[in-house]
C-alpha cells in the first residue's frame, strides 16, 4: 500500500495502519462527514436531476417567461427571463462547474506534483530554475494568468478554459511536494532504492510521489472549489462559459442583472454555488485534521 | 538587513521584465485580431488599420517597440476605445481602483485583527465558534455572490446604500463594494490572527510577562500581538493580489468607472495594448505590494536572518 513506509514504523498499533486511524479521525469529523454526504446529495442530483424534469436546459418554454418558483406549474424553481426552467439549467450549470472544478483539479494535481519532486529530488539549478518559474507566476494574481490564456482560445470550449485553469492552480502544489521530497530524500529507503539500481525516474514515481499524497489529497480537496470558483469567476465576467450552456457563475450572473425583478434567479445558483463551497471546505479542513493531526 | 532589501528590490526587474515578455507573445498568440469583429472590413482597409497600429512588422520588431514605449511611460493606443491612449484610461479608471483596494485592505486589518484576538482570548466559547465559522463561510462566498447579494438587502430593500454607481466625491458610493471585496478578507486575517495568536499565548515569553505581574491588556496588547501578527503582514501581499482579482468584479457588479473592467474588455476585443497595460500596471502594483509586505516583515521579526 502506498503509505505504509510511512505509518507503520512508529506506530505502536500495526493493526490499525495510517489511513485506516485517518479514516477513523475523519469519521468522527461531523462537519466534513456531513459536507460530503451534501456533496454526494448535489453530485448526483446535478446529473440524474435534470432527468426528472420535461424540459431540456436550453429550450424557451414561451407561455411562462420570468416566473418565480412555486408557480403550481412543471417549473419547480421557476424560469429566467427567456423562459428557460431554472431547476434544469442551475444542475446543468452545477454539472460543467463540478466537471470543470474537478478536471481542472486533476490537471493541475499532476503537473503539481510532477514538478515539485522532480525539482525537490533532483534539487542544486535544476530546482532552482523551477521554482524560479513557480515563484514569477505566484508573483501574478493567478486571475490575470487565466485571462490571458482563455483569450488564447475561441470562447465557449470549455474544456480547453479548464486545462488553461488547472494549468496554472498546480503552482502551491509543487511548493508543498517540493518542501515534502526534500525531507523525503535523505531517508534510508531512498537509498535502498538507490542502492539497489532504481533510476531517477522508478524512485520519482514509485518512492516518492507515493509516500507524498496525504498533504496533496488535502490540498487536492482544497483545490477542487477554488477550481470551481475560477470558473464561476471567468463565466460570471463573460470570459468563460457561453450561452445556450450554463455554469453557476454565468447564471448568477444573469440573476445579478434581473434580481430588482426575478430574485429567484440569483438566489437559486448562488445557493447551490455557495453551498458547494463551503461543503468542499469543510471537507478538506475535516481531511487535514484527519491526516496530519500535528495540525491540530 | 539594508543589502537583502536591496537584492528584493532589484530582484522585482527581472520579474516584471519575464511577466511583459510572455504576456506580450501569449496575447499574440491568440487567434483573431483587434480588427476582425469589426462587421468585415474590407482587406485593404484592414490592412491600412494594421499598418497604422505597426501590426503589419515582425513580431520581435512590435516587442522592441512596445518596451521602447514602456520605458517612457507610454503604453501605446487603444486598438478599441479610438482616440484614447492606453495610458489615458488607466489613469482615468485607476484612482477609483485604488481608493477601493485601500479601503478594503484597511477596513480587513482594522476588523479582522480585533475578532481573530477576540475569539483567540475566548478559545472554544460560543464566540469564538461564532466568529470562526462565520470566517468559514466568509471565505468560502465570492464577491461575486456578495456583491449581488448586498446590493440587492442594502441598496434595493433597505435603502441604505446607493445601489450602483458612482459620482465624484460621495463616498456612500463606495461603502457596499468595499464591504464586499474586504469581507472575505476580514475573514482570513480573523482566522491567521486567532492562530498565531493562540501559538504565542503558549511562550515562554508570554509567561515571563504574565509572572511579573502584568495586566492581562498589557500583556496581549504590548507583548503577545506584535508577534502574533506577523503572519497578517506577510498575508498583505496576496491579499493585495485577491483584492485586485475582487475589484474586477466588484467593480462590474456595482459599475464603478475603475480600471479593473479594462482588463476584461481587453481580453473580450483583443485590445492587445490594453490587456498588456493593464498587466504591466496590475503586475506591478502586486510585486510592489509583495515587497512591502516582505520588507515590513523583516523588520518588524528580528529573529529573521538575512545572508
Amino acid at each position: 500500500m502506498a503509505g505504509s513506509t510511512r505509518g507503520c514504523v512508529m506506530t505502536e498499533t500495526p493493526v490499525r495502519g495510517f489511513w485506516g486511524d485517518a479514516w477513523r479521525r475523519l469519521r468522527q469529523n461531523r462537519a466534513a462527514m456531513a459536507a460530503s454526504v451534501v456533496i454526494v446529495l448535489i453530485s448526483l442530483l446535478a446529473f440524474f436531476g435534470p432527468a426528472f424534469s420535461p424540459h431540456p436546459y436550453d429550450a424557451i418554454d414561451w407561455d411562462y417567461m420570468a416566473v418565480p418558483p412555486g408557480g403550481g406549474n412543471d417549473h419547480w424553481l421557476g424560469t429566467d427571463r427567456l423562459g428557460r426552467d431554472l431547476y434544469v439549467r442551475t444542475l446543468h450549470g452545477v454539472q460543467i462547474s463540478l466537471q470543470i472544478g474537478l478536471l481542472a483539479t486533476v490537471v493541475s494535481l499532476i503537473i503539481g506534483v510532477l514538478w515539485g519532486a522532480t525539482a525537490g529530488y533532483l534539487g542544486g539549478r535544476i530546482d532552482g530554475a523551477m521554482m524560479r518559474v513557480v515563484d514569477i507566476m505566484y508573483a501574478l494574481p493567478y486571475i490575470f494568468i487565466v485571462i490571458i490564456l482563455s483569450t488564447l482560445f475561441d470562447r465557449g470550449n470549455i474544456y480547453v478554459l479548464f486545462l488553461a485553469i488547472g494549468a496554472v492552480g498546480w503552482l502551491t502544489m509543487a511548493r508543498i511536494v517540493r518542501g515534502q521530497t526534500l525531507s523525503l530524500k535523505r531517508k534510508e529507503f531512498i537509498e535502498a532504492a538507490l542502492a539497489s539500481g532504481v533510476g531517477t525516474w522508478g524512485i520519482l514515481l514509485r518512492h516518492i510521489v507515493p509516500n507524498v499524497i496525504g498533504p496533496v489529497i488535502i490540498y487536492a480537496t482544497l483545490t477542487i472549489p477554488q477550481m470551481i470558483l475560477f470558473e464561476s469567476f471567468l463565466s460570471f465576467l463573460g470570459l468563460g462559459v457561453q450561452e445556450p450552456q450554463a455554469s453557476l457563475g454565468s447564471l448568477i450572473n444573469e440573476g445579478a442583472q434581473e434580481m430588482e425583478s426575478a430574485v429567484w434567479m440569483l438566489i437559486v445558483p448562488a445557493g447551490f454555488l455557495v453551498t458547494l463551497l463551503t461543503c468542499f471546505n469543510f471537507l478538506g479542513d475535516g481531511l487535514r485534521d484527519a491526516l496530519d493531526p500535528r495540525d491540530r | 538587513m539594508l543589502s537583502y532589501a536591496l537584492r528584493r528590490i532589484a530582484g522585482v526587474f527581472p520579474t516584471m521584465f519575464i511577466i511583459i515578455t510572455i504576456s506580450f507573445f501569449v496575447i499574440r498568440m491568440a487567434p483573431g485580431g483587434p480588427f476582425d469583429d469589426e462587421q468585415t472590413l474590407p482587406p485593404e482597409i484592414k490592412a491600412n488599420l494594421e499598418a497604422a497600429y505597426g501590426l503589419d512588422k515582425p513580431l520581435t520588431e512590435q516587442y522592441w517597440r512596445y518596451l521602447a514605449g514602456l520605458a517612457e511611460g507610454d503604453f501605446g493606443p487603444s486598438f478599441k476605445f479610438k482616440d484614447f491612449t492606453v495610458t489615458e484610461l488607466i489613469a482615468q479608471g485607476l484612482p477609483v481602483s485604488l481608493l477601493l483596494g485601500l479601503f478594503a485592505i484597511l477596513l480587513a486589518v482594522l476588523i479582522g485583527v480585533p475578532l481573530g484576538t477576540l475569539a483567540a482570548l475566548r478559545q472554544n466559547s460560543a464566540v469564538d465558534y461564532g466568529i470562526m465559522g462565520v470566517a468559514v463561510i466568509g471565505i468560502a462566498l465570492p464577491s461575486f455572490v456578495i456583491g449581488p447579494l448586498f446590493a440587492l438587502i442594502f441598496g434595493l430593500y433597505l435603502r441604505w446604500f446607493p445601489v450602483a454607481g458612482w459620482e465624484s466625491g460621495d463616498l456612500s458610493y463606495l461603502v457596499l463594494p468595499v464591504v464586499t471585496l474586504a469581507l472575505p478578507v476580514i475573514a482570513y486575517i480573523a482566522r491567521l490572527t486567532r492562530g498565531s495568536l493562540l501559538e504565542v499565548l503558549r511562550t515562554n515569553f508570554v509567561r515571563t510577562a504574565r509572572a511579573k505581574g502584568l495586566s492581562e491588556r498589557q500583556v496581549i496588547v504590548r507583548h503577545a500581538l506584535r508577534p502574533a501578527l506577523l503572519p497578517v503582514v506577510s498575508y498583505l501581499g496576496p491579499a493585495t493580489a485577491f483584492v485586485i482579482t475582487g475589484s474586477l468584479v466588484v467593480e462590474t457588479v456595482f459599475g464603478l468607472p475603475g480600471s479593473g473592467r479594462y482588463l476584461v474588455q481587453g481580453a473580450i476585443n483583443r485590445d492587445y495594448t490594453l490587456v498588456m497595460g493593464m498587466i504591466v500596471v496590475y503586475g506591478g502594483l502586486t510585486l510592489l505590494l509583495n515587497l512591502i509586505s516582505d520588507l515590513l516583515y523583516g523588520w518588524l521579526d528580528p529573529r529573521v536572518r538575512y545572508d
